[in-house]
């Protein structure tokens, strides 16, 4: 029964096959440029979201400096019922080392939600050129684990990443801060830490993390030159970068950390909250761009097909007459608007990969983003799904005024007429 | 004693628009199987829109419409395309073939609608339809492609493919010249009297009438002679 109808939808499309291409081509060019649209922008905003959340730790665990929230009043027993007011409360000489890596670490390595972690110390210095002092920092690492978890290797430029390991007291500096100092590889630069220590460090690479603020203070040496710079022992650790299967389970596993470890863990959905609103917003705007789009090629296929009812005001009547029911009708010119959905659709998906593939082969060089030669694009497979059923969707509203319209033509005023 | 087939009891028509005119009033009539039926009267006497009210295609209307023995008031409109589909065949003046289907295709329609014989029957018997009417030849053409005479030999086979109860016809002889005009009276004529078809025709043409069994006359929306 359906069979039939749809044959008989196939022949009215077939008679029209001219509009019926411009109509499709309409979907086709709306669905190609939604897909295209979000491919890109998602890539855009994969690139942008990496640039800060792939070389952040998903929980950083660190001890911070603040005041105690036990002050000793509060403990004693003799003020015990009393409202204890103190002033001015000032943080103590607290340690910023954490306490007990090594049961950390023996923890960390049981938890089967984590990737890996990479220890860290971070440390202020001064960068002694002349008679200048340039402030910066130096971040201890191991390269290896750093290398794995947060692609450090693939922001040195110049240099090799893997000497920080192999050659003993060595320093990357950051682009900025390397031109600041005029040193180049194989240099050796003088480091004056907070606490009054003097170290010269042998250039081995430069690195551009493609935020340049970040590159004119920022420098890295290995766990152990940073443990030799400080003065302090081979257990001293400043942070402890954690990498999560899931990010998502950030926040809860900070939360837990805090309290097992006694000691602040920060998840990166509160340190970088300003990135995911940014990513909605384009988000946003590319569904909306390309919901409009859709719209647009509705009202061609609504106008269409109001057409085809008009040229086939008798083939309508006679189908009536010979016992198809409005129902009948109305199903035939669905048909006709859900092949066209459909139909321009899939090519709108296709179309889409191919602008996408072609985007995705343009070269875009910048200075600040070192990995970076082509545009990104987002292959994600929801983006083709969304634009197949938008086009259904769409096309089948526009299809469903005129073939109620159809449906309710009456045979009797048409077949009278002639 | 004879099986009746369409019995109309006190059929009133009116349009309301701008002032009331009545167009039919008091029609009562029945048809009896195997009767070849036509209907005359002048222009603008109501005969066409009896046909239509008869037809059920038009439903605002007084008065009770049986056909085969079921009242056709208060169906619903799927349910009088049932009864179009099942027990009317249509022959209308001009001959509304899809030209974007052949016209072995265009018999098969209503055949395949309703869908009581399979695909390959149904072609089967729409070949078979158009072997009655001598134009099989022209089976795999465009319906386009068909002089005048053919086409309304292609409706006639259309309105013969699901064995209907009744065949009505709109003037099916006024498009056509004399010599169609009588291939076409002589199909129906054959129809009639051979395959025992009950029709009912609506014509203005006297000597058409003059050859049919049984004439309706009609004037002023009443009919005066049965």
């Amino acid at each position: 029964m359906s069979n039939l109808l749809i044959k008989i939808a196939k022949e009215l499309l077939l008679a029209r096959w001219k509009q019926t291409l411009v109509a499709a081509i309409g979907v086709t060019f709306s669905i190609s440029m939604f897909v295209t649209l979000l491919s890109f922008m998602n890539g855009l905003n994969d690139l942008l979201d990496g640039l800060i959340l792939n070389r952040t730790a998903h929980v950083r665990i660190y001890n911070e400096v603040k005041p105690s929230k036990k002050q000793v009043i509060n403990l004693s027993n003799q003020y015990k019922d009393s409202y204890n007011f103190i002033n001015s409360v000032k943080s103590s000489s607290s340690r910023q080392s954490i306490y007990n890596t090594v049961a950390i670490f023996e923890t960390l390595n049981k938890d089967p939600r984590i990737l890996g972690y990479a220890p860290k110390i971070n440390a202020q210095v001064f960068f002694t050129y002349g008679t200048l002092a340039i402030t910066g920092s130096i971040n201890g690492i191991e390269v290896a684990a750093e290398s794995k978890l947060f692609s450090f290797k693939d922001y040195v430029t110049a240099g090799k990443a893997i000497d920080l390991k192999n050659v003993p007291n060595s320093i990357i500096l950051g682009k900025g801060l390397a031109e600041k100092l005029m040193a180049n590889i194989g240099d050796v630069v003088q480091i004056n830490t907070t606490d009054g220590n003097l170290m010269p460090l042998k250039v081995v690479g430069v690195f551009q993390s493609g935020l340049k603020d970040l590159d004119l203070v920022q420098s890295y040496t290995s766990v152990a030159t940073a443990q030799k710079l400080m003065g302090k022992s081979n257990n001293y650790l400043t942070d402890i970068q954690v990498k999560l299967k899931d990010i998502n389970q950030a926040p809860k596993i900070a939360k837990e950390y805090a309290l097992l470890f006694d000691c602040d863990a920060e998840d990166i959905q509160t340190a970088n909250s300003q990135f995911e609103t940014g990513s909605t917003v384009r988000t946003i705007i590319s569904y909306a761009v390309g919901v409009v789009l859709l719209i647009v090629a509705g009202f061609g296929i609504f106008n269409i097909l109001n057409m085809l009812i008009y040229e086939k005001m008798d083939t309508i009547a006679i189908l009536k007459a010979t016992g198809f029911s409005g129902m009948d009708v109305k199903k035939i010119f669905i048909y006709i608007a859900l092949s066209i959905g459909i139909f321009g659709g899939l090519f709108g998906i296709i179309f889409g990969f191919g602008f996408s593939v072609i985007i995705d082969n343009i070269p875009f060089n910048t200075p600040s983003l070192p990995t970076i030669k082509t545009f990104p694009i987002n292959y994600k497979s929801t983006y083709y799904i969304i634009g197949i059923i938008f086009s259904m969707v769409t096309t089948y509203m526009a299809g469903f005024f005129p073939a109620r319209k159809a449906s309710k033509i009456d045979p009797v005023t048409i077949i009278r007429g002639k | 004693m004879s099986e009746i087939i369409l019995s109309a009891k006190d059929i009133q028509k009116s349009f309301h628009d701008p002032v009331d005119v009545k167009i039919l009033s008091d029609i009562t009539f029945e048809i009896n199987k195997g009767e070849f039926v036509s209907v005359i009267g002048k222009s603008g006497c109501g005969k066409s829109t009896l046909l239509y009210i008869l037809s059920t295609m038009d439903t605002e209307y007084q008065g009770d419409l049986f056909i085969n023995g079921q009242l056709m008031r208060n169906k619903k409109e799927s349910e009088l395309a049932i009864v179009r589909n099942e027990y009317i065949g249509f022959v209308f003046q001009f001959h509304y073939l899809l030209n974007e289907f052949n016209v072995l295709e265009n018999v098969m329609l209503p055949g395949l609608k309703l869908n009581k014989y399979s695909k390959e029957e149904v072609e089967h018997r729409a070949m078979e339809k158009l072997k009655m009417l001598g134009i099989a030849n022209e089976a795999f053409k465009k319906a386009s492609q068909l002089s005048g005479g053919q086409k309304q030999r292609v409706s006639i086979a259309r309105s013969l493919i699901n064995d209907p109860l009744i065949i009505m016809g709109d003037e099916p002889t006024g498009n056509l010249d004399n010599k169609n005009s009588l291939i076409v009276f002589d199909i129906f004529k054959e129809l009639a009297e051979v395959y025992h078809q009950t029709l009912l025709i609506v014509t203005h043409d006297q000597s058409f009438a003059a050859n049919t069994t049984r004439i309706i006359e009609m004037a002023d929306g009443r009919i005066i002679r049965q």
